[in-house]
């Protein structure tokens, strides 16, 4: 896997699926037009400000709420290349591994990182490195059962995979 | 040692002895659900999986038209299109459409599609209000749901059990909305995250299944995999009054291991009010009286079931919505909508000043029926005050109970039914 740059977006707390993408955009499937409405309710800067590969680090129990992919959609689709947070809600992670958003978690870095810093992720490693603060952090690994499924591709890769074992 | 009920059910659906909090299972699933929001997705996922393949087993997928619902719009009625076509093509029989559906979570019991000791997943978060019924049943995303319509199983992390113990008796209008908002407050939201939340104790064994489901509805507003109940009389009387179909009900050993306990006194507990904007920030609602209100929501698959309705209508008998106030009531269900006009409920709410919707999710999430202006305040016995929940990011959600939100539709601003002359 490659190797992620970006800036990074800092939010706090249980940032909930409505305010990635509120519900009155559900009526879409379509990655683009949900990407266009990607934090609008809590960050209504989110977009504008943006830069392709760009990280989202938050606090506790990111993506909270309601079991809507189209959230990680949103956020990959708008250019996010990963989200580092102290935890995820779990719905939201297994979302995220399924549609192929990195989700990574790492609590020293989510606390230790600012809006604007440059930072740098090495996927295959779980490294984190924060390059405007000189920081380095370890990102918990994905169980090998999860491993499993990312190296397939996401879960409809890995389901057809088994279903073609079986 | 012994097991837990969620323990136990997943062992039993992944072909094992016994299974371990940490441990990965594939289950085999029992049932599994989608709705016009996450089915349309996962039925594009499970056509990518299978080449546009024919569901293995079309009896186990249900899915429901229930959330822009009748069709707030033209995309919404594409969304519903997308599930009908498909549940023609695969010959389902358990595509509810407008007028024979309602609300999922309310729907699935009331037709006997779970029961005690089954393991059931649905595209849904509130999917873990089945566990009132004694079965394990968690939220999961569109391509998990379709992963499952083609296999018929699911991968699960076994998730650590916390045990909340119940005691005491109920004050009057106290019902299980207070008992789960006062349990959010206690834990927090994230307090019971990827583990399992078992409800126990005498309190819980005198409560109606109505407001277990209520309970265990609201256990992912913890950060819950599940809620679940022990299947006791309550659930066999209330699984013998929906379906004939036999079922194997399994409960928690003696000395299943628990992460923790939780021992609530509810004899305390007066009736709750969630502050914006997380279903943490529970307060009795003595302590919330100076807030005005301009719309009080009754219904969702948290609170919209008969019970909820009759306590409303007890309240509502007689008085009259404050001027300042849309009252909206939402009965979950056809069965139940029909059920309130029988009993002269439909009545009350209509000569009080209340507008009697149809069933649909569409005011709990924002999306129609009932959407708030910025700046707007709305108490609601729904599940989720989140920022926007309801309508405009600068709009405010009160949760509670039936019973404050009919008060507080009558007082026009946040109150219990004792404050009402």
């Amino acid at each position: 896997m490659s190797e992620l740059r970006g800036r990074a977006h800092v939010y706090g707390d249980n940032v909930d699926t409505d305010v990635i993408i509120p519900a009155r955009y559900l009526t879409s499937s379509d990655a683009a037009e949900l990407a266009a409405h990607c934090m609008e309710d809590i960050d209504p800067e989110f977009l504008r400000t943006m830069q392709p590969g760009d990280i989202i680090v938050a606090g506790e129990n990111f993506g909270c709420g309601s079991s809507r992919e189209h959230a990680p959609i949103a956020i990959k689709a708008s250019g996010v290349s990963c989200v580092i947070a102290k935890s995820f809600a779990r719905i939201f992670f297994r979302n995220a591994i399924n549609v192929g958003l990195p989700a990574l978690v790492c609590p020293e870095a989510a606390a230790q990182s600012s809006t604007g810093d440059e930072l740098l992720v090495d996927l295959t490693a779980g490294r984190i490195e924060n390059v405007t603060q000189g920081r380095s952090y370890q990102a918990e690994p994905f169980p090998d059962f999860l491993q499993q499924i990312i190296a397939a591709g996401g879960l409809v890769a890995h389901t057809r995979r088994r279903l073609a074992g079986n | 040692m012994g097991q837990t009920i969620t323990e136990k059910i997943l062992a039993a659906h992944s072909a094992q002895a016994e299974v371990h909090p940490g441990q990965f299972v594939m289950a085999r699933l029992d049932l599994m659900l989608g709705n016009d929001v996450t089915a349309p997705l996962a039925i594009e996922e499970f056509r990518r999986i299978t080449g546009n393949g024919k569901l293995p087993d079309q009896a186990k997928v249900v899915l429901v038209a229930d959330h822009a619902t009748p069709n707030k719009d033209i995309k919404a009625a594409e969304q519903c299109r997308v599930m009908r076509d498909f549940s023609r093509e695969q010959g389902m029989e358990h595509f509810f459409d407008v007028g024979r559906g309602g609300i999922e979570h309310a729907l699935l019991p009331e037709e006997g599609l779970v029961a005690p000791g089954e393991c059931v997943i649905g595209a849904d978060s509130h999917t873990c209000t089945y566990g009132a019924l004694g079965a394990f049943a968690t939220g999961v995303g569109s391509t998990d749901l379709a992963a499952a319509m083609a296999t018929g199983e699911c991968w699960l992390r076994v998730p650590e059990s916390i045990r909340v113990m119940y005691r005491g008796k109920l004050r009057r209008w106290v019902g299980g909305k207070d008992l789960i908002l006062y349990t959010i407050g206690l834990i927090g939201v994230s307090g019971a995250r990827y583990q399992a939340l078992e409800f126990c104790g005498e309190t819980i064994e005198a409560l109606s299944m109505s407001g277990r489901l209520t309970m265990c509805n609201m256990a992912i507003e913890a950060g819950a995999k599940n809620g679940i109940i022990n299947p006791d009389g309550v659930t066999h009387a209330f699984m013998k009054s929906v379906t004939k179909r036999s079922y194997t009900a399994v409960l928690s050993d003696t000395d299943a291991h628990y992460a923790r306990t939780v021992e609530i006194d509810c004899s305390k507990i007066e009736l709750q009010v969630a502050l914006p904007h997380l279903p943490e920030n529970a307060k009795p609602a003595s302590q919330v009286t100076n807030v005005a209100i301009d719309q009080s929501v009754i219904g969702s698959c948290t609170n919209g079931r008969i019970e909820d309705l009759r306590e409303a209508a007890a309240i509502l008998k007689g008085r009259q919505v404050h001027p300042n106030v849309r009252l909206i009531v939402v009965p979950a269900t056809p069965r139940v909508h029909l059920q309130a006009i029988k009993e002269g409920l439909a009545e009350v709410f209509i000569e009080a000043g209340g507008a009697l919707s149809t069933p649909t999710c569409g005011p709990c999430l924002g999306m129609h029926m009932g959407v708030l202006a910025k700046g707007e305040r709305a108490v609601a016995t729904t599940n989720r005050n989140f920022v926007g929940r309801m309508g405009h990011p600068g709009s405010e959600v009160y949760l509670a109970g039936p019973a404050v939100a009919a008060a507080s539709a009558v007082l026009g601003r946040i109150g219990s039914p004792e404050e009402l002359p």
